[in-house]
């Protein structure tokens, strides 16, 4: 009775899904037909042999009967899938990144007139939106779908529709950067797709939200883990960032180009309300849902103090959201408006650092385990990560630092220092976590590697931020330095000049972490495909152990 | 509504009825008999009884 049920059930997903599929044919196909420009008519074909594709998948599935085979507890190939799509992205991203940096250090080797889509104009965005969109999006939704199922005690909701989410998601990617090789942009930074992909994206993120909130709503556990709070906090926000900062006006149905709904200083402010959330939600509030499942589980101790992460919780969005026009010092903006930025983000030091406390004090009585546990070392790195990133943050929040940092290469260290340090390193810990228990593998093909990678990413994780603090830091001083008769001491090019071999260290920075990156790519191929005997995750067998400890 | 008036709304009862929703927060966290309850969820992770046998 109940696969009849769920036959109902896949009958009526797939009709939904075949409906938004045929509707994503039937506009692409219209948009490719009436394309004003060369590059919206490449972006609908695209789109179309996407769509297409879609078609094809969803009635081989359905020809395969559907979600009927159940014979795990819990729907783990979504997972899976996301676990491949993260290191495929972010692999991606990674080398997008490094070429941008060789392209700083040498710009006279890597500039290709005639090929237009290699510019550091275009590669850029493709980096930035590979990076945390295609990369870090991969690993929230993963691990979300994955925590959620375990800590609610519940089967996935939703049937086919976590697939949707799956796979519209990774449309919404190659649709963002392929638009971006082809010179399309909204301008606006970390949400450059043009209005189209933007609707997609909102819808994809409805299912998204709508699957997680139905998972938690059949629930078998009374509470609802913390770690479940902060995924749903950045679902939610993100859906809301997204469709204001996004509201526009296409020129033509039939071209990329729209303007946005706001003007002037309110289009500034929308612009680094969202940006600046981006990181404090997308970037923040989902890895720390990593952080409260992944730590606890792989040092198999609770969380350090359970109360502290409600705390920390609430805090968080209680300040994170007044944070953003702290982007906007010395602007158009009010006065009172960038002292608001600037206080806010000084009042989020406390739910940061007890935050990290939280995390890095779970391992309390248990500290040895960093010496033998790469991968929990990881984890606990990356939180150090979060601590440093987010001290620093609001200091250069402060408008007097802020009138040194700003414009210059500090900023990127600094987002570096969070991005490469807490959220890449979360990440690793998360995904080294999830190859062993998803192919249910006893343990990882290789420590050995792991340390190689860890190694490798710190070192290029500290080349990169100390090679941007001494460039940024001279950068800002060379800008404001005066002559004695009031002149400025410095032209632009000379600044530029200056930074050259920082520049270079960057680069070899930013290449030791992408060297680590495809070690860890192997490393978990080959746990997920090697021949050793499937077993059941190792921490769940000893649970009495555990209990006596 | 104009734009001193929405300002001087968002600096007073905005701010105290956003203090007063945080420090319900916080009450909820710290009351006493809610200590039971969450130290159980801090084991949520941990006893799971894992994916297949359960």
């Amino acid at each position: 009775m109940a696969a009849d049920a769920r036959g109902h059930q896949d009958r009526i997903d797939a009709w939904a899904i075949g409906a938004i599929l045929v509707a994503g044919i039937y506009c692409s196909l219209w948009g490719a037909a009436n394309a004003t420009d060369s590059a919206f008519a490449i972006q609908m074909w695209t789109a179309l042999a996407a769509f297409l594709v879609g078609a094809v998948l969803l009635t081989g599935f359905i020809g395969r009967g559907g979600t009927g085979n159940q014979s795990t507890r819990y729907e783990n190939g979504v997972v899976k899938a996301g676990v491949v799509a993260s290191m495929f992205w972010g692999i991606a991203g990674f080398l997008v990144g490094v070429v941008i940096a060789a392209q700083l250090a040498f710009p006279n080797i890597f500039y290709f007139e005639e090929w237009g889509w290699t510019n550091f104009g275009r590669l850029r965005p493709l980096h930035t939106s590979a990076v945390i969109f295609a990369f870090g999006g991969n690993v929230l939704i993963a691990t979300s779908f994955y925590v959620v199922q375990r800590t609610c005690r519940a089967r996935l909701a939703g049937g086919l529709w976590p697939w949707f989410v799956f796979w519209g998601y990774q449309l919404f990617i190659v649709m963002a950067g392929t638009g971006y090789l082809l010179g399309i942009t909204e301008g606006r930074e970390y949400a450059e797709p043009p209005w189209y992909t933007d609707i997609w994206l909102t819808l994809v993120w409805v299912a998204y939200l709508l699957v997680f909130l139905g998972t938690i709503w059949k629930r078998q556990e009374k509470h609802i883990y913390v770690a479940n709070w902060f995924y749903l906090a950045f679902i939610v926000t993100v859906a809301m960032l997204h469709i204001v900062n996004n509201m526009a006006v296409p020129v033509s149905f039939s071209g990329w180009f729209s303007y946005s709904l706001f003007s002037g200083v309110q289009d500034a402010l929308t612009q680094w309300w969202y940006g600046h959330n981006a990181v404090g939600f997308f970037l923040t509030a989902g890895f720390l849902g990593i952080m409260y499942y992944f730590i606890p589980k792989q040092a198999d101790r609770p969380v350090y103090s359970y109360r502290l992460s409600i705390i920390h919780f609430w805090a968080l969005i209680f300040l994170y959201i007044w944070a953003g026009p702290h982007h906007l010092h010395y602007t158009a903006l009010p006065q009172w408006a960038q002292t608001l930025g600037a206080t806010f983000s000084i009042m989020l030091w406390m739910p940061s650092w007890g935050g990290m406390i939280n995390g890095l004090m779970t391992l309390s009585g248990a500290w040895d385990k960093l010496r033998t546990d790469p991968v929990l070392r990881m984890l606990v790195v990356s939180v150090a990560f979060y601590g440093m990133s987010t001290f620093e943050g609001p200091v250069m929040s402060i408008r007097a630092v802020n009138s040194l940092s700003h414009y210059t290469d500090w900023t990127i260290g600094h987002v570096h220092s969070g991005a490469l340090g807490w959220v890449g390193f979360v990440s690793f810990g998360a995904l080294y976590c999830l190859v062993p228990w998803l192919w249910k593998r006893k343990r990882l093909y290789s420590n050995a590697l792991v340390e190689w990678h860890f190694w490798l990413s710190t070192i290029g994780i500290v080349l990169y931020i100390t090679s941007m603090w001494v460039a940024g830091i001279m950068q800002g001083l060379m800008w404001r330095a005066y002559n004695e008769f009031g002149f400025l001491e410095y032209a632009f090019v000379e600044t530029v000049e200056a930074m050259h071999p920082y520049y270079i260290i960057r680069a070899l920075g930013g290449t030791l972490f992408l060297l680590g990156a495809i070690i860890m790519a192997y490393n978990l191929w080959r746990t997920a495909t090697s021949k050793e005997p499937a077993h059941t995750r190792a921490s769940d067998v000893p649970a009495a152990a555990v209990a006596a400890e | 509504m104009t734009y001193e008036q929405a300002t001087h709304f968002a600096q007073t009862w905005g701010l105290a009825l956003l203090a007063v929703c945080f420090g319900l927060a916080l009450i909820y966290a710290l009351w006493p008999g809610n200590k039971k309850k969450f130290d159980q969820a801090a084991r949520s992770p941990l006893d799971d009884g894992g994916d297949d046998n359960g």
